[in-house]
């Protein structure tokens, strides 16, 4: 391939793109432009180079779907949103950057843990505490920020739980998350919060030999097949994406449920749909908002046009949501669809490990807050959110709330 | 209806157990796929085939 081939060319649609004013559910309208127009398309990125964008849900199953699409951020051509999340995506990687089989054997290691039934074991103690949260932020209140009080809070609490990771250091990896996760954050500071990050882990992982507890962590360590280091940047994938995403999750989803009166009074009337509901919720939200990034290792035909081998690909999950032919008249959200064929989780073998707790988290999170706050609505005017337009999971910044 | 799943395939995403629980399970150790009954009711065919669609890793095929 020539350098030539690896430039976009000046019309290629920039990405990350902006979403439309007043319009912070949807996709961006230039990747859902192209998802109607010409679903697999080039795209230009944040050092001038180029990649493709797969935007249709078939296309995006056929891509994750295929392992000759690597995960591997090593590989020349694979493309990066920003200079920082170059640093994240080739620094400490974990199994979510590897190619099977070695993707698999370290994967292997956990699933047990995320496993359906295991999850649903946890339901009590995620009640537990989620209402003990409420109980808290509602304390001789009528406001609160639902980020800060409940929707950051417990899936925090879940996944030290989980990890076997001190809760009361939460202040210390939540500000580290949210240097790796900004896309306006220096390369630097990126590798310097990914190191403080990993060495927390392996302090922790080491304190773990002489008191070892039932924590992931500890486990792991007992088990005797990795290094301090491999657990600790293993640690600190689970951990990030242990809480970020089903945080955010949450309070985007009250925020659209607040958007969607109808949809709201729907669930409250009828709380049996919450676990439908989350799964609409994942799709029409995807938060997972930039695309999910792989390289090709050998030409390939994905909707009709050739991907060559070295050639980067962004599958745009939020648009394959929104697929028409997949989930009609999918620009709407409707709590009583059958929207289990999304791919707000990716799809493929690297399907997202903790989707089971995503999921018990959300369902238990929802339910409560609409239960436990009938008078439930935003504090603030909605033209007044401030976005994650600038982080790799999208969300809100807060979401001032009152009841 | 026969269901064939390949634990070599699978990643344990547990996708097949929230769609049909009473026909697929995880394994204790690893959270790879059980079948439970491999040869399920025709009430529960259109739950197995959302299981096989959802898959993510295709480890679910089906016979008649």
């Amino acid at each position: 391939m020539t350098t030539a081939e690896r430039t976009a060319s000046p019309d290629a649609l920039a990405v990350p793109a902006a979403r439309a004013p007043g319009c912070p559910f949807d996709p961006a309208p230039g990747v859902s432009r192209a998802a109607h127009e010409e679903p697999v398309t080039r795209a230009t990125l944040w050092d001038g180079s180029a990649c493709w964008l797969v935007t249709r849900h078939q296309d995006v199953r056929q891509v994750l779907g295929d392992q000759r699409f690597s995960a591997d951020a090593h590989l020349p051509g694979f493309p990066f949103l920003t200079a920082g999340g170059r640093e994240i995506l080739t620094g400490g990687t974990t199994f979510i950057r590897q190619d099977d089989p070695e993707h698999a054997r370290l994967r292997r290691m956990l699933t047990a843990d995320f496993m359906v039934r295991k999850v649903e074991a946890m339901r009590p103690e995620v009640q537990r505490l989620a209402d003990e949260l409420i109980d808290r932020m509602t304390d001789g209140r009528t406001s609160a920020d639902l980020v800060t009080d409940f929707a950051l809070p417990l899936p925090s609490l879940v996944i030290c739980l989980l990890l076997g990771v001190p809760y009361e250091d939460h202040g210390y990896f939540q500000e580290r998350s949210r240097i790796l996760l900004s896309l306006r954050s220096a390369a630097e500071d990126v590798r310097t919060a990914q190191l403080e990050l990993v060495d927390y882990l392996t302090r922790l992982a080491e304190s773990k030999q002489d008191r070892p507890d039932d924590g992931i962590v500890s486990r792991l360590v007992a088990r005797g097949e990795l290094s301090f280091a491999e657990i600790a940047t293993m640690g600190r994938l689970l951990l990030v994406a242990g809480h970020e995403t089903t945080a955010n999750m949450t309070a985007l989803s009250t925020l659209a449920l607040l958007r969607n009166p109808d949809q709201l009074a729907r669930l409250r009337a009828q709380p049996s749909l919450v676990q439908g509901a989350v799964e609409e919720l994942l799709r029409y939200l995807t938060i997972v908002h930039n695309g999910v990034p792989r390289v090709a290792t050998e030409d390939i035909v994905v909707g009709g046009r050739t991907i060559r081998a070295g050639e980067g690909v962004l599958c745009t999950i939020n648009t394959a949501n929104r697929d028409e032919d997949v989930f009609p008249g999918g620009d709407a959200l409707d709590v009583t669809r059958d929207a289990r064929r999304h791919v707000a989780f990716g799809f493929g073998v690297h399907q997202c490990l903790g989707q089971p707790l995503a999921r018990v988290e959300l369902q238990i999170a929802v339910e409560t807050l609409i239960r436990r706050l009938p008078g439930l609505r935003l504090d603030i005017p909605f033209e007044d959110v401030a976005y994650r337009s600038d982080m790799a999971i999208y969300g809100v910044h807060s979401l001032p709330i009152a009841w | 209806m026969r269901i064939h799943a390949d634990q070599e395939k699978c990643c344990g995403a547990g996708s097949c157990v929230m769609a049909a629980p009473d026909v697929f399970d995880q394994r204790e150790e690893d959270g790879i796929v059980v079948v439970l009954d491999a040869e399920p009711p025709a009430a529960l065919h259109d739950a197995v085939r959302e299981a096989a669609a959802i898959c993510p890793a295709a480890a679910i095929s089906l016979s008649d």
